[in-house]
């Protein structure tokens, strides 16, 4: 019986490894242009394993990495335990039901108790913002990845973002992104912010003005040094998809109505859905994306969300992608592989 | 309480707002009650005494304190009266009013009455209670306002939460009228500031946290400012902390209104940006110009910022410094919040609201008066005479040195540099924003009616 030995991954460790200092990945806030590209990069190789028949390398074998979910999620806690295990970690997922989580241990507790069990890198998605900042202040030997926190922050998704982009269209500097939706409560568009405005591209927000972040925007003309400066803002989506090169469309939560923040769905379709006639009448070629899961009919038409400009599938594929290789970066050996 | 001691505080730098006094020399309290002040050396008192040394400190009256959480009865874990007038003791504070929202609600005389007789037994420095407003602090029915001011309340509030219904608001201030006491209100419109954990602004949105803007205080001010003038009723704002709320105040004042207000230590110097983890370069509280663009560090969601009121902007911050100096905000109150380790080791959302500040008073206002934006004159003044003045005949022997006031003192020295470390803090809640930091202006011993209640272990014991 012939054994198939998976090809090792030939990331040079010096080269790779040499330029990330980070710890833990909370936001891309702290991340440099060059940061950004050493990530994407190091994906860019990930997703050659990703492409094999046998899918595995052993870059990870002996490491501990632990999701722990405080909210429901199918395709982030999906994508981060299989891009542990093809690099071969131990990955192991916990959730708020049906752990002790549920007794009324704190969530400090939880992840000290996880540490002392040697976890290399803990997973955490909290609906309360800053709960993944929290528990890094305290870890003294395990890396913390935010995988959402509250309406925050959501790096890892910034970053397959930030790839796909590149991915189709070469390079982000000076492309014009357009983000639609519920701008103010979505991590998504946050950490979207940094990450683009940091590469260099244009960057357009649009949405019911209940729904836009006004207090993160404040100041960005007039304040030397603003991140935002170059931010534009458009209500009217007509208007805000003219010359865009990618459009991101997030997910609008019915809770919002409920809320008092829309009068209605329907009117939301209405003003805001990216549809077919949309991109037809302004751009038609426009990269198509949305992090997932969508409400199609709502803030996406199904025609659209299927169509050929979809990047949406490959956004999921680069998400095991971009998180296999922030695992790497985070927890693999420094000896060559 | 002690009475009946008789202590002289010799070589202090006397200073007396209540009289206009300045005077380098001796204070002598004798059983209980100042008997005179005197060029230093010029004055031997009879009897016994004990002496406490001052030499090149400050003598000031006792600080007066307006707004405090003892917690006893119902929150032991997180202070009791013991520990939370030792406390004050250690700031300086010689008289404390207790905020009503225990467990039980001093809504009753009988909780009243357990509460004085407790602190008499059990206190450090002298305890005022606040009665609530409403029974049960449930801002639906009002509480028997007579039978708490004979049991001896100096107010009514049930802070913690505002009184949310106009109607009760305005009943509260009408029958208060005869009582002359004030109807105590923390402004917070709660349809607002639902589930805002940190000021609405820049900072919050930066954050992911949801906010609670100025205007959740202002609408509320402003409904109460009118239904003060409706009623002719005695108004006291607590802990105001906007500007606007300040502009409000002080046209009520033009309008000639019974309208008071407190204001404390650290909105006059804290602003949101320390929420970020971000405190301005070597103990300069963020006057030094703050970097909010920069990532944010693992010193960000500090649960120790987050108050109710929350921090707001320098804007804030400096309006109602300036409201200070000129008297349209009347005194200072610490709304001392002690909190357990329980209640602040989690998230920010999940945190509870509240700053443990009696014992960092006087240190972090000082920051103003080193960096020359308040003089040490009008501090003081604003820890004494002010609220001296708004607790009525309860105030008049309080907050000053003249001859027959009580004995109560507070010996500072204005320059001394320290560390806070509220691992040291007699108050059982160590939930301070200011741990690590470096004060300058330090509290060096307390004097409650002649007897020393607390001493900085640097300083000389009592000869």
């Amino acid at each position: 019986m012939r054994t198939v030995r998976a090809r090792e991954t030939r990331i040079p460790p010096d080269q790779a490894q040499a330029g990330w200092r980070k710890r833990h990945v909370l936001d891309l806030d702290d991340f440099t242009r060059e940061e950004i590209a050493l990530v994407l990069s190091t994906a860019q190789a990930m997703k050659g394993i990703l492409r094999r028949a046998v899918k595995k390398a052993p870059t990870l074998r002996g490491k501990t990495v632990i999701t722990l979910f405080y909210e429901p999620s199918t395709r982030t806690r999906a994508s981060f335990e299989t891009a542990g295990k093809i690099l071969s970690a131990d990955v192991i997922n916990l959730s708020a039901g049906g752990s002790s989580i549920e007794k009324g241990e704190s969530l400090l507790d939880t992840a000290l108790t996880l540490q002392a069990m040697a976890a290399d890198a803990l997973v955490i998605r909290h609906p309360h913002s800053g709960a993944p900042y929290f528990v890094a202040r305290h870890m003294t030997s395990t890396s913390v990845i935010n995988a959402g926190d509250g309406t925050h922050a959501h790096p890892t998704q910034a970053l397959l973002d930030l790839f796909t982009v590149q991915e189709h269209l070469g390079t982000l500097e000076g492309r014009r992104v357009l983000i639609v939706g519920d701008i103010a409560h979505s991590r998504v568009a946050r950490s979207d912010l940094w990450g683009l405005t940091r590469v260099g591209a244009q960057v357009v927000l649009c949405g019911p003005p209940t729904l836009m972040p006004w207090d993160l925007l404040k100041g960005r003309e007039g304040t030397p040094g603003h991140p935002f400066a170059s931010v534009e803002v458009e209500l009217d989506l007509d208007r805000a998809v003219e010359g865009a090169d990618v459009v991101i469309v997030l997910r609008l939560q019915k809770e919002r109505q409920e809320a008092g923040l829309l009068p209605s769905l329907r009117e939301y379709a209405r003003l805001w859905q990216v549809n077919e006639a949309r991109l037809a009448r302004e751009r038609p070629s426009a990269l198509l994306m949305h992090p997932g899961p969508m409400n199609e009919g709502v803030e996406i038409s199904p025609g659209v969300a299927h169509s050929a400009q979809s990047a949406i599938e490959q956004q999921v594929t680069n998400g095991v992608a971009v998180r296999m290789a922030l695992l790497y970066l985070l927890c693999a050996p420094r000896e060559a592989v | 309480m002690a009475t009946g001691t008789s202590l002289l505080i010799t070589s202090g730098r006397i200073l007396d707002p209540s009289q206009g006094l300045e005077l380098a020399g001796d204070l002598f309290i004798q059983a209980g009650q100042v008997a005179w002040t005197a060029p230093a050396g010029q004055r031997a008192p009879e009897g016994q005494y004990a002496t406490l040394d001052a030499r090149g400190l400050v003598v000031s009256p006792g600080f007066i304190d307006l707004h405090c959480h003892l917690r006893e009865p119902g929150y032991e874990d997180k202070e009791t009266i013991a520990t939370g007038t030792l406390a004050a003791a250690r700031g300086g504070f010689t008289t404390v009013c207790a905020m009503p929202n225990t467990e039980p609600p001093l809504d009753t005389a009988a909780s009243v009455e357990y509460l004085l007789r407790k602190a008499q037994q059990e206190g450090h420095v002298r305890v005022l209670p606040v009665g609530c407003i409403t029974r049960g602090r449930k801002g639906k029915q009002l509480v028997e306002m007579a039978e708490l001011a004979a049991a001896g309340v100096v107010g009514f509030s049930d802070d913690g939460d505002p009184v949310a219904d106009a109607y009760i608001m305005r009943m509260a201030l009408t029958y208060g009228v005869p009582f002359g006491l004030p109807v105590i209100n923390h402004c917070q419109d709660p349809a607002l500031s639902r589930i805002g954990a940190m000021h609405e602004g820049w900072t919050a949105s930066r954050l992911g946290l949801k906010g609670i803007p100025a205007e959740a205080e202002e609408v509320m001010a402003a409904r109460d400012i009118e239904l003060a003038a409706l009623t002719g009723g005695w108004l006291h704002l607590a802990h105001i902390s906007t500007a606007g709320a300040l502009e409000l105040v002080r046209r009520a004042r033009e309008r000639g209104l019974r309208v008071t207000a407190e204001v404390t230590p650290h909105h006059l110097v804290l602003t949101d940006e320390w929420v970020m983890g971000l405190r301005g370069e070597g103990g300069s509280f963020g006057f030094a110009q703050e970097r909010p663009f920069d990532p944010l560090t693992l010193a960000a969601y500090d649960t120790n910022a987050k108050v109710n009121p929350p921090l707001r902007t320098r804007r804030d911050t400096s309006a109602l410094l300036q409201g200070l100096k000129e008297g349209v905000i009347d005194a200072i109150a610490t709304d001392h919040a002690p909190h357990t380790a329980v209640d602040k080791t989690c998230t920010f959302d999940e945190a509870a609201f509240g700053i443990s500040g009696l014992e960092t008073a006087f240190g972090l206002l000082m920051a103003l008066v080193h960096r020359g934006d308040l003089s040490l004159a009008t501090l003081i003044e604003r820890l004494t005479v002010g609220p001296a003045r708004l607790l009525g005949a309860r105030g008049q022997l309080l907050g000053s040195l003249q001859a027959g006031a009580q004995g109560d003192v507070a010996v500072l020295d204005p320059d001394a540099e320290w560390v806070v470390d509220p691992q040291g803090f007699a108050s059982k809640g160590k939930n301070t924003p200011l741990a690590g930091a470096r004060l300058k202006g330090k509290v060096m011993a307390t004097v409650v009616g002649g007897r020393v209640v607390y001493q900085d272990k640097l300083a000389k014991a009592p000869g």
